[in-house]
């Protein structure tokens, strides 16, 4: 086997700023997405549940289509696409201080429409698993849409809505890995690009897996954060100690023990 | 409780109100006149249309016919070229400020604390600075005797103990009216009392109440008239010594017979 381990050393501890680049790519584009896909999904949610057909039938069209082809597909067509058949083009945004790439916003809108989609079906599980005697008892006490919605039922539904959330964010986390398809130079096109002029593919892979590893990893503890934060206020009142992060992580120790 | 009702001025009037669930018609034509102070207590065998009708009050429930005033205001609707069509959402909500409910399981917000849950609506609905309205929260759940408990969460309280609470918190919107759904159907035998005292307290200091519910100890006691419902109709309304003495209609003497019966 040819390994060269002081290559893969030297890139997982000194990475080059290709690589640093990539990664700060990677955790903006997923960070970005996943919010704006979050706020959009939780939109589309409140329009699926609604009672006016032309709120509903529009967002059960959208999250048919986006969760029924694939992201890949998606990407490709956002950008190439709509650009091939004159439609639209992206070009690149002059910020004053950065400028943001045509395909980095047509990549970053493909991941939000698609992140939405899937965000809508679990915020819509959410409200859903609220008790409707919760919508009766705001009503009864003057409260409308928008007051109880915010503090009655989306806090109640946010208990069931964020384990997947942390989920969703790390999929996407791996998914902005689609975006080198279109020259996103995120942390796999970054990789790609050094081991054409080193020919390390193997420890370079290895190093990039390490890079996405680490990156789940730490988002595991804060979702374990986000979960006990957002979780059954009593429960989180009566427990002692909440439960160790590395339980969480190797996924054992939850089920079935005694509060 | 007033010694002479009739004197005081009516709270709620419904006149002819019918209700559909699609072709079930659960509400055939409901008269009923509550006025200042009056404690009335409905009964009647389950799917006698009781429930359906206290939550038409406060618009819980739309109805097909007839209408509900509450402190002289149409609940709901509002008349357009001498029709009725369902008023806006904030309309019904301000009508609902006036209307105080109690459900029979309770409903109380899990992710709030007793003395949170009272003062919600208190402060996002009634503007009231978040000062007074701990306050008063806080005095309410001494009233219902719950004082030591205003950092508990619903699911460590009792379902007496949470029923207290609801009660609290409807009252925290200073109601004109407060209507109770069953209010000690969902709750263990021992717990029934201390929700009953409660309920019999705010009736003494002159409440308006209407009171869906099978404690018939309960309506001979504090109620100011009993009335039954059979079939989506009310078919007897009297004072609770002839309501439960010499009822007029048979199906009355027939559901006082199975449910005390049961008891005595």
């Amino acid at each position: 086997m040819n390994f060269e381990w002081g290559v893969f050393w030297e890139y997982l501890f000194w990475p080059s700023s290709v690589y640093l680049h990539g990664l700060w790519l990677t955790l903006s584009i997923s960070v970005v997405a996943q919010g704006f896909g979050t706020v959009l999904g939780l939109f589309i949610a409140l329009a699926r549940i609604s009672k006016h057909r032309l709120l509903q039938v529009p967002a059960r069209i959208f999250v048919w289509g986006f969760r029924g082809t694939p992201l890949l597909v998606q990407i490709v067509f956002i950008y190439t696409g709509l650009a091939a058949a004159n439609i639209f083009r992206f070009e690149d945004i002059n910020l004053g201080f950065a400028t943001l790439p045509g395909n980095l916003q047509a990549g970053l809108l493909a991941l939000t429409l698609n992140e939405a989609a899937y965000m809508a079906e679990i915020i819509r599980a959410g409200i859903n698993s609220v008790n409707l005697g919760q919508t009766e008892a705001s009503k009864s006490l003057g409260m409308t849409y928008g007051l109880y919605m915010r503090r009655i039922i989306l806090p109640q539904a946010a208990r069931v809505v964020v384990p997947p959330l942390g989920n969703e964010f790390n999929s996407m986390l791996k998914n902005t890995t689609l975006l080198s398809v279109i020259g996103v130079p995120e942390l796999l096109l970054a990789t790609q690009m050094v081991t054409s002029v080193t020919f390390r593919v193997f420890e370079l892979y290895m190093v990039v897996a390490c890079y996405y590893l680490t990156l789940t990893t730490l988002w595991g503890f804060v979702q374990q954060r986000l979960e006990s934060r957002f979780g059954d206020p009593a429960a989180a009142a009566s427990r002692k100690l909440a439960s160790k992060g590395y339980r969480r992580l190797f996924g054992f120790g939850q089920i079935g023990e005694p509060r | 409780m007033s010694d002479d009702p009739v004197a005081e001025p009516a709270i709620v009037t419904a006149r002819g109100v019918e209700k559909r669930f699609g072709d079930l018609q659960v509400l055939k034509g409901i008269d009923l006149t509550v006025r200042k102070g009056e404690v009335v207590v409905i009964v009647g065998a389950s799917g006698s249309g009781k429930t359906t009708f206290i939550r038409c009050i406060n618009h819980l429930e739309k109805i097909q016919k007839g209408r509900i005033e509450v402190n002289g205001h149409l609940i709901g609707y509002r008349e357009r070229n001498g029709l009725l069509v369902e008023d806006s959402e904030r309309n019904i909500a301000r009508q609902r400020c006036e209307i105080g409910m109690v459900f029979q399981l309770f409903n109380l917000f899990p992710h709030l604390t007793a003395l949170e849950n009272i003062i919600e609506a208190p402060i996002h609905v009634r503007k009231i600075p978040r000062e007074e309205a701990l306050r008063t929260g806080r005095a309410l759940l001494a009233r219902v005797g719950l004082a030591e408990k205003e950092n508990t969460y619903p699911a460590q309280l009792s379902g007496g103990q949470q029923q207290r609470v609801a009660i609290a918190r409807a009252l925290a919107m200073r109601p004109a009216l407060m209507l109770f759904d069953e209010p000690t159907s969902a709750l263990d035998p021992e717990m029934i009392g201390e929700v009953l005292d409660v309920m019999k307290e705010l009736a003494r200091e002159g409440m308006t109440m209407i009171v869906v519910s099978h404690e018939m100890g309960f309506a001979r006691e504090v109620a100011n008239r009993v009335i039954m419902m059979h079939g989506g109709q009310i078919i007897e309304d009297a004072p609770p010594e002839q309501f439960f003495t010499a009822p007029a209609h048979e199906r009355t003497a027939a559901f006082l017979s199975r449910v005390i019966g049961k008891r005595d």
